[in-house]
């Protein structure tokens, strides 16, 4: 795996800290006054020209989060978020009208291509730079990318495409518009506007993100990717992501996403709603590296995000991978509600806590339908002063007879500062179901150390090696261009957790 | 939490109201002090409500509903007592030591009624369980009668000692809070079998706290059997702390009472310390058993198993929740738990909650928990050798609880803990 | 090639080794025996550089490098094997990509090209038919689920692909059956050559039956005690450790 030396060398040729994607991008922004309220809700909704419908829901949303507290069960700390601190919405100044990728500001495609993240067509999403671990370029299928800059989306690639087989992905801003009937059956179908404090305040003020649509029995040609990028000082991302798979249709969905350094932390509340009808499939990729803060624990994102799956058809599946080794304070449970017969969840999760990085992420699995399965692998690591908690919840209605879940929950330890906690949540309500659980938390072996020394890897490399290994079960299950990219990030985060 | 006094904690605060000047320790300012305390934290936490985390699966409002309005609680006769389990027993009939009952010898070391020995306990009650942490203390030290105070002196083997409660059926609801105090000096070594009774028609609350000092390289046995009777309610709370090279076992097994829930906090408090905390829960119509269990490993070098196994028939619900805490001193930490649970019926719930906190990083914990019915291949297995499915069963069943029965090394307990599943199973059969 | 002169160390405080004279020239095996506790490992874990074992006093050099100077990688990287007594698990990742990194390190480190996935391939598989081994075992996790047996020829496996000047074996013998230590012993006879020495640690003569050593030395309580040639080794098996005792 020369991915290992190619990290190290990454990681010594950074100087500022540890994280590349830290620079920030200067162009001429709109923003809403600071603050929320009403009228900024009418502000956002006003900005995008929507429909009432949606100024009504999100005013509903609003006064739901007036009434509400913000939780406190996480295993996280933080100073208590001036909601009022914030910008609400940025987004660069564009002429109205439809967007072509050649109308787009070339500071933009400038910021995506230093990401990594080529917007242009026949290109392809690389990851990390010098990704030279990858198969020959040539054969591959390219990756369609919706690019959201702060509050709004800048282009989308391969749209005309995609028609061809009827596939709609596009911003959701746009779907309002051009698709109203789907997304007014489908927003808040799967987290409802009052289903937690984070998801409320999205639905009241989200801007932008994506949308996709998968016709019936369409199996999506190409993986569908949202790359989100933070730039302005003091705003938020509140994006909100609708997938929907009809039957029998096919998609995998990757989502990346970092932001500039700054001192300051800024809030990330995402809402992400997947629906699978029967026999539909969807997979849902994450390699989440927003900012996490410096060595010090200043600045950093506050990633509160909500996102579920429900699998409404019969032999649904829904797979979430995430590899989180970004943000100062993580707290997402991607979860699936199994409602259809035989559906099928999964989440594969790999979480790295770092120097003052906090993490508070797992999953829920909602067994309802009949012998509906679900698989949760867990990896989390924790160095640093990090604080890894798993949390997750496997829940089994009367109704789902012969269900079955197994749950793999791994933590490991770099040093003597950090924490690794595990808090599962099983409930059964149906005898014939089988809910398996395992929980292990351990370190690397000074042994283990050793004998990749004396096989002449260095003591960095070593740990690099011993934390894929660790994170295996998980990084296969990544679209080969994440994998690569996942597990150089592994290392990276990692930078000065041993010796 | 709730501000709100429920109407249960209210009768308790009148009772303490009405009670204050002929509890135990009257004359004592420490005591009353401990009283007033637990008072003042009882009013404003009430019991606790399932928005507790802790309480999250078992929800008290039975209890609080039920209105225990008796003054002290009702002496009644003991004289149906079943045959000693061993030499040594001290016999409690409603949370009072009834040393008549008792059979105590001469030993070297002292078993006393609580009330009797309050003088000379300042400093030592209320040492490990304190109210501010639980409202089911402060309810307990509130309005505590009687206990077991059991001291054993250094290097004295203590054999073993019965501990039988009896609840003796009155009309009106009894409540009973006995505190009991065990303590064992360095190298000292006992053996504790416990069993709660009552009759099945009456409705009593059995509230018991214990506090157990273990100190250097001793060693203490708790078997537990829990008999309540079918309307019963027993919440019971332990607090043990073990000094280095020493060893806390406790064993309890839920079969009895209505709502009943087995809270134990154990602090690995010295190096090379060791605990094992095992149990099973049989269920059956609509009982509620909840064990929770919190494991603080506070010193390096310690090692900590535990084991529960829950079965469920008719409309039993069933809760375990463990949480394993690793301190960032208590490196070479060697934890394990694992929960298990056998649901037969339909209608049965499990709820389970394993939790591991860890700030040291050289540390081997790790903890599993399955849930399910009876295997399928084993049953027909069974049945295809001519053995009725039933009998096949009540086998496989008995063979899921003998796995956690087998680890308790003393004949006593084991005896009694067998007795008790077999009577479990033979009715249900 | 490896010169050790009065070599002392010791493990959390206690004296171990306790003054070690050894040589062992180019092209050279040599069998390093001695009963339990003679601290024939700790001198094997000292040579690679493990933490825990502390110089105290004394020199080895490899071929004019200060061993004891280096990290324990520099040392493999210039040609410095150690076969495990006992191999580590490292779950999850694979034996292929291990080696492979391993490998590549290492020749980094001289200035050499890296291989490229195919031709790491095509020199493993060239290795595991000589040693006799599935392919299976490029694929699984290192020693992951592995045999006593599997593991140590897996440390030959690794030998053979990594080509060290110097390899030093840890009671690579125990736990082996004869076929096993068969491969093991043909794993180090390919590698003889001018420029590879060996240095076998044993508690049995029966390896050396198979890989005849140039010189045998007898520790004891951490110093060596008797020298000799291949005969030596027969001669302990024959009158034990003690008459060496006595003798000493």
């Amino acid at each position: 795996m020369p991915a290992v030396a190619e990290t190290l060398d990454t990681v010594q040729s950074v100087t500022e800290g540890t994280y590349k994607w830290g620079f920030s991008t200067d162009i001429e922004m709109d923003f809403a006054p600071k603050g929320l309220n009403e009228d900024i809700v009418r502000f956002i909704s006003a900005k995008k020209n929507e429909p009432q419908w949606l100024l009504d829901w999100r005013l509903k949303a609003y006064a739901t989060w007036l009434k509400m507290d913000e939780p406190t069960w996480p295993s996280v700390k933080y100073p208590k978020i001036d909601f009022q601190d914030a910008y609400y919405y940025a987004a660069p100044k564009v002429k109205s009208g439809p967007k072509s990728l050649d109308e787009v500001d070339p500071e933009l495609l400038k910021t995506y291509a230093k990401l990594g993240i080529p917007l242009k067509e026949q290109a392809i999403l690389a990851g990390v730079e010098g990704a030279g671990d990858s198969p020959s370029e040539g054969g591959r299928m390219p990756i369609a990318v919706d690019a959201v800059f702060d509050s709004v989306s800048v282009a989308t690639s391969y749209k005309a495409r995609l028609a061809k087989d009827g596939i709609i992905f596009c911003a959701i801003s746009e779907a309002v518009h051009e698709y109203p009937e789907l997304v007014r059956q489908y927003l808040g179908s799967v987290v409802p506007q009052g289903d937690n404090y984070y998801a409320a305040l999205n639905s009241a003020v989200f801007t932008d993100g994506s949308f996709v649509y998968i016709p019936k029995g369409v199996r999506c040609p190409m993986e569908l990717s949202t790359y989100f990028r933070i730039n302005a000082k003091s705003t938020g991302q509140f994006e909100r992501t609708l997938i929907i798979a009809d039957e029998g249709a096919v998609v995998s969905y990757l989502e990346g996403c970092t932001a500039p350094m700054r001192d300051e932390n800024q809030l990330h509340a995402a809402v992400v709603e997947l629906v699978a009808m029967d026999d539909a499939q969807i997979k849902y990729s994450t390699v989440q590296n927003w900012y996490p803060g410096d060595a010090e624990g200043r600045g950093g994102i506050y990633n509160f995000v909500t996102k579920r799956a429900q699998c409404r058809g019969a032999r649904s599946k829904v797979s979430w991978t995430q590899v989180e080794t970004g943000s100062a304070i993580t707290w997402k449970y991607p979860s699936c509600v199994l409602l259809g017969d035989d559906s099928v969840g999964e989440f594969y999760s790999v979480a790295i806590t770092n120097n003052h990085q906090q993490a508070d992420t797992g999953t829920k699995m909602i067994h309802v339908g009949k012998r509906t399965t679900s698989t949760i692998v867990s990896k989390g690591i924790s160095a640093g002063k990090g604080q890894n908690t798993y949390r997750g919840l496997v829940r089994v209605a009367p109704s789902a007879s012969g269900a079955r879940n197994h749950t793999q929950c791994d933590s490991l330890l770099i040093g003597d500062q950090c924490g690794a906690h595990t808090v599962p949540y099983i409930e059964n309500r149906n005898m014939t179901a089988k809910v398996e659980h395992e929980a292990t938390t351990s370190r690397i072996a000074e042994d283990q150390l050793f004998y990749c020394r004396q096989r002449g890897l260095s003591e960095e490399d070593a740990v690099g090696l011993i934390v894929n290994g660790f994170c295996r079960e998980v990084l296969k299950e990544l679209p080969m261009e994440f994998a690569v990219e996942a597990q150089k990030l592994l290392q990276i985060s990692l930078e000065g957790s041993v010796g | 939490m709730n501000a709100a006094v429920n109407s249960g904690a209210e009768g308790f605060l009148h009772r303490f109201d009405g009670l204050r000047a002929r509890l135990p320790g009257t004359r004592m300012p420490w005591v009353q002090a401990l009283r007033e305390d637990a008072a003042t934290r009882f009013r404003s936490a009430g019991f606790p409500t399932r928005r507790v985390e802790a309480w999250k699966y078992t929800d008290l409002r039975p209890v609080s509903d039920a209105g225990f309005d008796e003054a002290l609680s009702i002496l009644g006769d003991s004289a149906d007592l079943p045959a000693p389990l061993c030499d040594r027993r001290a016999v409690f009939v409603d949370g009072r030591f009834r040393e008549d009952a008792s059979t105590l010898g001469s030993a070297e070391f002292a078993v006393d009624g609580l009330a009797q020995r309050l003088p000379q306990l300042e400093g030592r009650l209320g040492s490990l369980a304190r109210p501010q942490e639980e409202p089911l203390v402060a309810l307990n030290t509130m309005l505590f009668e009687d206990g077991l105070v059991v001291t054993v002196p250094a290097g004295v083997a203590g054999g073993l000692l019965e501990l039988a409660s009896f609840a003796s059926g009155s009309e009106r609801p009894a409540a009973f809070h006995p505190r009991h105090l065990i303590r064992l000096e360095a190298g000292a070594s006992l053996t504790i079998v416990e069993s709660a009774r009552g009759p099945a028609e009456t409705r009593y609350l059995h509230n018991p706290v214990f506090e157990i000092e273990v100190a250097e390289g001793a060693t203490l046995t708790h078997t537990r059997v829990q008999q309540e009777g079918a309307k019963a309610f027993q919440l019971g709370t332990i607090y043990a702390r073990v000094e280095a090279g020493g060893t806390y076992d406790n064993f309890t097994l839920n079969a009895g009472g209505r709502l009943v829930r087995n809270e134990i906090h154990v602090t690995l408090a010295g190096p090379r310390a060791t605990c094992h905390m095992n149990g099973a829960q049989l269920l059956r119509h609509g009982q509620h058993a909840d064990t929770t269990t919190f494991l603080d490993h506070a010193a390096p070098d310690c090692a900590s198993r535990q084991t529960y196994k829950t079965v469920l028939s008719g409309k039993s619900r069933g809760v375990f929740q463990g949480k394993i805490h690793v301190h960032q001193v208590a490196q070479r930490t060697d934890g394990y738990q694992m929960n298990q649970a056998l649901l037969l019926s339909p209608d049965a719930e499990i709820d389970s909650k394993p939790q591991l906190e860890i700030y040291a990083d050289d540390v081997k914990c790790s903890h599993g928990a399955t849930v399910g019915a009876l295997d399928a291949e084993q049953l027909f297995y069974l049945r295809a050798r001519g053995i009725p499915e039933e009998a096949a069963r009540s086998m496989l069943v008995q063979a899921f609880l003998a796995e956690a029965i087998e680890g308790v090394a003393d004949a006593t307990s084991r005896a009694a803990l067998e007795a008790a599943v077999s009577g479990w199973w033979e009715p249900a059969a | 090639m490896l010169k050790i002169e009065g070599l002392t160390a010791e493990v959390e405080g206690k004296p171990i080794l306790k003054g070690i004279d050894l040589e062992v020239p180019d092209g050279e095996i040599h069998a390093i025996m001695g009963p339990n506790g003679s601290g024939k490992s700790t001198l094997s874990y000292v040579l690679a550089g493990r933490d825990g074992y502390e110089v105290t006093g004394g020199t080895a050099h490899f071929n004019g490098v200060d061993l004891l100077g280096l990290e324990p990688e520099e040392r493999a990287a210039i040609g410095v094997f150690l076969a495990f007594q006992y191999p580590v698990e490292l779950p999850g990742v694979g034996n292929a990509n291990f080696l492979r990194t391993a490998l590549n390190a290492q020749r980094r480190a001289r200035g050499e090209g890296e291989l490229d996935a195919m031709q790491f391939l095509k020199a493993a598989r060239a290795r595991l038919k000589e040693l006799q081994m599935s392919e299976e075992m490029l694929k699984r996790g290192v020693n992951v689920g592995f045999s006593g047996g599997e593991k140590k020829r897996n440390e030959v496996l690794q030998m053979a692909l990594l080509r060290p000047k110097l390899a030093i074996l840890d009671e690579t013998d125990s736990g082996l059956d004869i076929d096993a230590l068969k491969i093991v012993a043909d794993g180090v006879n390919a590698l003889r050559a001018p420029e590879f020495s060996s240095l076998v640690i044993t508690h049995y003569q029966r390896l050396l039956d198979y890989i005849v050593p140039d010189r045998v030395h007898v520790l004891m309580a951490g110093r060596i005690v008797k020298s000799g040639g291949p005969e030596l080794a027969k001669e302990l098996e024959a009158t034990g450790y003690a008459s060496v005792q006595a003798a000493a």
